[in-house]
């Protein structure tokens, strides 16, 4: 699952009681990992992140016998040689946690690819169970795998599951059961070739000290020139300069490099044993999914099918479903109706003093402004694009748009991946703004975070703005065409300005699958309490800053400083102060604009250059924050100085450039 | 070329060449290279009109610019071989190469270039020189290219990767990209669609330079 920044918060109930037992899931992204980790433990889950890192790590508890067992879901990893900061994590919980029993789950028909890390899995010495995942898959494919004599020439259990229907979970779990009793453990290991194997031994008896893994394991990632090992030796040798000149020694006496041919080796092995087991039938005729997802990357059709999506998802089920259906009930006959004159009557009753009650209830009361907008206009709105967004993620969809928006996406400095966090930024920037996170390089990530600040309306925003625009296709369209032309035309000169490494893309496409929808339910209740979590205080906090704004005329100051520029792009200096309320919500400065536009203030022309410098205008307060947070201050507040600037250099020209044409 | 270059002037050549064009100087001391004046090899390459020597100081001559660079690209071509279809050692590559080198006679290293697929570094990272056979490559004679010259459908194996760097390589390795796997290419256009064993990728053009194929439809 993409990652949120769920922070240290357990939000579901844990089961109270100690662990007797720990088991961790190994396994590359796109096996099924977490369906698996959802069948073992059920409800008692907790998303935390791992200390010292931003990436997150799920762990749960489950009953095997009379026994309680804490399930730990590890991050996507390729090999345990670590690269990005997801495999750190998971090598780390594996080496300094120590489970009792790691599950490694494949892709059945990828099992070539994948068993090369059982066997480095193997190296651990920790009891093992190799679970042979989609394997309706795999059948689909021809692939045929003896299970029984792969489990006799591994030494470990083998269990075939299909985890999205439930098939092969009960066996996984007898089999756990019957594994948790067992102290033996004889695992079958990989013999390099002559060459290797000296290397390993001859580093492997240099090592004195105590390690919490074999020491095979230490010298195997020496040789590799690991540097978290490399930085353990030199912490637990008595004579770290011996066994570092041992290691050098034993890395020239080979031929090449030692991660490339203990790879190769690896890979031999794990291929003679593929060999024994595996074989392949008539592969069953090309499948509806495959013809779609060829659809999807080809340029012609792919484009379209993006448009359909965009269409589909953002503007009826978003859009219309969202913030049409949902909100006009949640806010127009719950709220209006019922809510807010309750409690204003309540809070005026019980307070005497106006000032006071303007804190809870009135226009910009902490409940009829704050309370509301989140439960009753954002929270229907960012649910709806949650599960929109869990479908697409779930389906396979976002590598094959990765791929084909790659191109356009070099040019503004970023890779094919970004994609991700560019779309979720259409639900929530604040969340997509985390979700950087994904992207490799820092330089990735400052752009990506810029682009987002300024040219990438979230839900909400939108929400309003087409609102404002309706019955005006034309002002509608240039605003989208401005709106697109700054974010393409800003990324491309960040491209140029930004220093660092030019972008990679290189990414694996998962076959289209029909998302499970349990799991789209689970994933899209995860995101709606993150938001909750997160982002409800800072509504709560948007009311009282504006309260006290108002009560100590602080914001008279600030909007009759902002009156400047705002009339200098040819509006109204009643809009003002909808630029001051659009930094604490992004929507707010929109639906004020919406108030403006309802009393007749505003020209045709004046409200395309309104929502066009509001849509760019620097994010709200909690995306303010979270920028800070992840890509520290100094670099927040340049890019919100841009921002501002930008935004009014743009309004200022379209005003002027309507004007020309005598547009409105 | 008409003339005839000792082993070891070839050498000096060479020497010049990494001083010159690939650490960007001008001239080259004699004292940089430890030499002396009367060093055999030099007063061949002088006598060869090859390199001009003033006051101690070493210039290339236009010519002998053009045989550096040849020789270097032997050298690294060598390397190449070596380590790719030979699968030499590091460790014994140094001098393996340096007597290698000196087989690929004129004609000879078009040849092994055009069988490695005109590959642009040698293995420890260093640009080799094109010759005339990359600039004329034609598809049809390769018998290993990289990934981004071939053509949806087209089939083979991995035969070696030329990563930039060592993580790079790690990674194309880890994710199961790797010599000897069967691989093929499915699209070129917006980006390289390729399948290895049962798994499809997506590459950028950078990506799909560094994956050599040998290509077997």
């Amino acid at each position: 699952m993409i990652p949120l920044g769920f922070g240290r918060r357990a939000f579901r109930r844990v089961e109270a009681r100690e662990a007797d037992f720990k088991i961790a899931l190994v396994g590359n992204p796109n096996v099924g990992k977490s369906v698996i980790f959802n069948a073992l433990t059920g409800r008692y889950v907790t998303v935390s992140n791992y200390p010292g890192t931003t990436v997150e790590v799920s762990k749960g508890k489950a009953k095997f016998g009379d026994k309680i067992a804490e399930v730990i879901d590890t991050p996507g990893m390729y090999s345990l040689l670590p690269i990005t900061d997801e495999e750190r994590v998971a090598r780390s919980i594996l080496t300094h946690e120590r489970p009792d029993l790691i599950l490694h789950i494949v892709d059945a028909k990828n099992i070539s690819r994948m068993l090369p890390l059982t066997l480095q899995l193997m190296e651990l010495e920790v009891p093992m169970i190799l679970v042979l995942n989609i394997m309706d898959e795999a059948e689909r494919a021809g692939i045929r795998i003896d299970v029984e004599k792969l489990e006799a020439i591994l030494g470990i259990p083998v269990v075939p599951t299909i985890a999205t229907s439930g098939k092969g979970i009960r066996e996984l779990r007898e089999r756990i059961e019957e594994r948790m009793g067992e102290e033996e453990w004889e695992p079958s290991k990989v013999k390099l070739n002559p060459e290797l194997e000296r290397a390993v031994s001859e580093v492997e008896e240099s090592l004195e000290g105590e390690y919490d893994v074999p020491k095979r394991f230490v010298a195997l990632m020496l040789l590799q020139d690991d540097p978290e090992l490399g930085a353990e030796v030199r912490s637990r040798e008595p004579n770290p300069r011996r066994v570092e000149k041992k290691v050098s020694a034993a890395r020239a006496s080979l031929a090449r490099s030692p991660v490339y041919a203990i790879t190769m080796q690896r890979q031999r092995a794990a291929d003679s044993i593929l060999d024994q087991v595996i074989s392949f039938e008539e592969a069953r005729r090309r499948r509806f999914s495959e013809l779609l997802g060829d659809l999807m990357v080809n340029p012609w059709t792919g484009i379209p099918f993006l448009l359909l999506v965009l269409y589909l998802g953002l503007y009826k089920i978003v859009g219309g479903l969202g913030a049409g259906v949902l909100v006009d009930f949640i806010e127009g006959t719950l709220f209006e109706r019922y809510v807010n004159p309750y409690v204003t009557r309540f809070f005026e009753a019980i307070i005497p003093w106006k000032i006071l009650q303007d804190l809870f209830v009135h226009d910009y009361g902490i409940i009829t402004l704050g309370v509301r907008y989140a439960v009753a206009i954002i929270l229907p709105i960012v649910g709806v694009f949650f599960l929109v967004f869990s479908v697409m993620e779930d389906s396979g969809y976002f590598p094959r748009l990765a791929m084909l928006v790659d191109r356009v996406f070099k040019r503004i400095g970023l890779n094919g991946r970004a994609v991700i966090p560019l779309v979720l930024g259409l639900g929530c920037d604040t969340m997509a703004t985390i979700v950087t996170r994904i992207l490799e390089t820092r330089r990735e990530k400052i752009i990506a975070t810029f682009l987002l600040a300024l040219a990438i309306p979230c839900s909400a925003q939108y929400g309003v703005i087409t609102a404002l625009f309706a019955g005006k296709v034309i002002s509608f369209a240039i605003w989208a065409g401005v709106i697109l032309f700054v974010f393409l035309l800003a990324g491309f000169l960040a491209s140029r300005l930004v220093p660092g490494e030019e972008p990679t893309f290189f990414m694996e496409i998962p076959p289209l699958r029909l998302p499970k929808i349990s799991n789209v339910l689970s994933k899209t209740a995860a995101r709606m309490e993150w938001y909750f979590v997160e982002v409800f205080p800072m509504f709560i906090l948007a009311s009282v800053l504006i309260w006290i704004g108002r009560v100590t005329r602080v914001f008279d100051l600030l909007v009759k400083l902002i009156s400047y520029p705002v009339r200098a792009i040819g509006l109204p200096p009643e809009t003002a102060q909808v630029f001051l309320y659009g930094f604490f919500r992004r929507d707010y400065g929109a639906a004020g604009l919406y108030d403006v536009q309802r009393e007749g203030l505003l020209s045709d022309a004046q409200l395309v250059v309104a929502a066009v410098t509001l849509t760019l205008f620097v994010p709200c307060i909690a995306q303010f924050l979270v920028m800070g947070r992840e890509r520290g201050w100094r670099t927040t507040l340049a890019v919100v100085g841009v921002v501002i600037s930008i935004s009014f250099i743009v309004g200022f020209t379209v005003n002027l450039a309507l004007k020309a044409v005598g547009f409105g | 070329m008409a003339v005839q270059v000792s082993n070891q002037a070839q050498e000096l050549l060479e020497r010049i060449w990494l001083e010159t064009e690939e650490k960007g100087r001008e001239e080259v001391e004699l004292d940089r290279l430890g030499i002396s004046p009367e060093d055999g090899a030099l007063e061949e390459l002088i006598r060869l009109g090859l390199v001009n020597v003033s006051e101690g100081v070493l210039k290339l001559t236009p010519q002998g610019y053009e045989e550096a660079k040849s020789a270097i690209r032997r050298h690294r071509l060598a390397e190449r071989l070596l380590v790719d279809v030979l699968e030499t050692g590091y460790q014994l590559l140094e001098e393996r190469a340096c007597k290698f080198e000196h087989l690929l006679f004129e004609g000879i290293d078009e040849k092994i270039c055009t069988l490695l697929g005109h590959p642009k570094v040698c293995p420890h990272g260093n640009p080799i020189p094109p010759g005339r056979c990359c600039l004329e490559a034609k598809e049809g004679e390769r018998v290993v290219a990289p990934l981004s010259d071939l053509k949806p459908g087209d089939k083979g194996k991995i035969a070696y990767l030329q990563a930039s760097s060592s993580k790079e390589l790690q990674k194309l390795m880890a994710m199961g990209v790797l010599p000897g796997a069967p691989i093929e290419l499915k699209r070129r256009f917006p980006s390289y669609v390729f399948k290895v064993g049962y798994t499809e990728y997506a590459v950028d053009k950078r990506v799909a330079d560094q994956i050599y194929v040998r290509i077997t439809d």
